[in-house]
């Protein structure tokens, strides 16, 4: 395996990528097969093998942009039937750590970004997800974001059919010692 | 039998049928579930598409609990937990750099010892001798589409469970309980999972296409073993309908669902009467 690498210069993000996702980008040889099996391919701007081929090419910044990062469903198709064992899906887990860290988030794809940070913020403060609250916290980011009322009350008429079900919870249980989650995020977030 | 227990923010969310499926079921078949005291979320999604080190720490820390309450092995019946989980056990387990590491960040210490089980593992552990001599009704009219969905056997290399192409594991428990199970094109391919929220319209259209093609080889059906995969065949069913202007009309079964159906439980002992979608 020789996984040296051609442009030492221009790849720093390859680079990057690299150690973030434990996987050696310059295997790929562009067979296709990741992007072949992606559900999300059809809709992307820029399908799996390119985003790969850019990092190679010294154009990360193109990949960081790049909506299809975010439209990812993180279904690991495209890892699990690599030839060259690339782990596709975990570089574009990289590639949205590193867009979000780099404040290069595609704007039509922010709110899926803010979904996952509600999300990450809720489990810091209780442990354990609150869903009630995820959704209220969202729907706010999401609307402070595009200003659309209709997004804001899109699923109001969900909750009575979960009550009806016994599904809606509006106190969570929370973990009893949630001061070393704060803890716990702060260094992971710290050098990461 | 005796294990211990990750029930995963959607079994104690809004998913909470599948927990009480699960431990209706396993109650029956005598395996003792202990729930991991303290526990906290996986991460999900959400951590590993924001933060790699994140991603690992939050099931290290659940690792480490489970360590401490001496369990060999865990039952995570959520697939991205038991994904999650795995994957921090076994980098965990061949790395003292990281068990270092880890063990600093969740102040307690971790050694990734404790084996992660799904659902359909606890079964095997259970076997199917047992269960076909515990068999009361068997699931005559049940023609079931079996949905693996993604994170039940991928990244292969991590969950190390059945085919990651062509699974059999849960068509197994079926027949032997009695039900035809069918041939389908979409048993691995994804449904949008975590997506409900964040996107919406991706979940619609990857769940519409797994339903269609359930139906057209004949299903009458669909068996799951992952809380997402509920939530989004079942629960967002109607909107797939309305959407899409078709009616689908598939029950989604929780595996523990059939199973205990198939010992002859109540279908309100197994909160079966708790899914959107009810039987025709
Ligand atoms: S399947 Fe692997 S080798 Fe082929 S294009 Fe995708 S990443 Fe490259
Ligand atoms: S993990 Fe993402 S990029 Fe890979 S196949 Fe799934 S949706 Fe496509």
């Amino acid at each position: 395996m020789n996984t040296a690498n051609p442009l030492p210069q221009a790849c720093a993000t390859a680079r990057v990528i690299e150690a973030l996702a434990h996987t050696h980008l310059y295997d790929c040889y562009q067979c296709g097969k990741c992007t072949a099996g992606c559900p999300m391919a059809a809709q992307m701007d820029i399908a799996p093998n390119r985003l790969i081929r850019l990092l190679q090419l010294g154009r990360g910044r193109e990949a960081l942009d790049a909506q299809s990062i975010w439209q990812c469903v993180s279904c690991q198709t495209c890892a699990t039937r690599c030839p060259k064992s690339v782990n596709c899906a975990g570089i574009m887990d990289a590639l949205r750590q590193l867009s979000m860290e780099e404040g290069r988030v595609s704007p039509a794809q922010r709110r899926v970004m803010l979904f996952q940070k509600a999300f990450l913020d809720n489990i810091r403060r209780n442990g354990r997800l609150h869903e009630l609250e995820l959704i209220v916290q969202f729907k706010l980011a999401g609307f402070m974001h595009d200003r659309r009322f209709s997004l804001l009350f899109k699923d109001a008429t969900l909750a009575p059919k979960l009550n009806k079900r016994k599904k809606l919870h509006l106190r969570g249980k929370k973990v009893r010692d949630r001061a070393v989650l704060r803890r716990i995020f702060a260094r992971s977030m710290d050098h990461s | 039998m005796n294990i211990g227990y990750y029930p995963g923010c959607a079994l104690h969310g809004s998913s909470d049928d599948y927990e009480e499926s699960l431990r209706a079921c396993l109650r029956a078949l005598d395996v003792q579930l202990q729930e991991i005291d303290e526990w906290i979320c996986c991460g999900a999604t959400a951590a590993h598409a924001l933060n790699q080190k994140l991603s690992t720490a939050l099931p290290a820390r659940n690792l480490a609990l489970a360590e401490r309450g001496g369990f060999g092995e865990m039952l995570a019946p959520c697939p991205m937990c038991s994904m999650q989980l795995i994957k921090a056990q076994k980098a965990l387990a061949g790395n003292e750099g990281l068990r270092r590491e880890m063990s600093g960040i969740v102040e307690l210490e971790v050694r990734g010892t404790t084996r992660v089980l799904n659902l359909i593992q606890v079964f095997e552990q259970v076997g199917l001798d047992r269960l076909k001599a515990a068999l009361k009704s068997p699931l005559k009219s049940l023609s079931a589409a079996c949905y693996y969905g993604c994170l039940l056997t991928r990244p292969p290399d991590v969950v190390e469970f059945d085919d990651c192409e062509q699974p059999r594991s849960m068509e197994a428990f079926l027949t032997a309980l009695g039900a035809k199970t069918v041939d389908w094109s979409y048993r691995t391919e994804c449904c949008g999972g975590g997506m409900t929220l964040a996107s919406e319209e991706t979940v619609l259209d990857l769940s519409h296409k797994i339903l269609s093609n359930a139906a057209a080889h004949g299903a009458n059906c669909l068996v799951v073993a992952c809380p997402m995969c509920h939530v989004n065949l079942d629960m967002k069913q109607p909107d797939i309908e309305r959407r899409y202007g078709v009616r689908h009309g598939l029950v989604i079964y929780y595996l523990s669902d059939v199973v205990g159906m198939a010992l002859g439980l109540p279908e309100s002992a197994l909160g079966i009467n708790r899914h959107f979608v009810g039987k025709a």
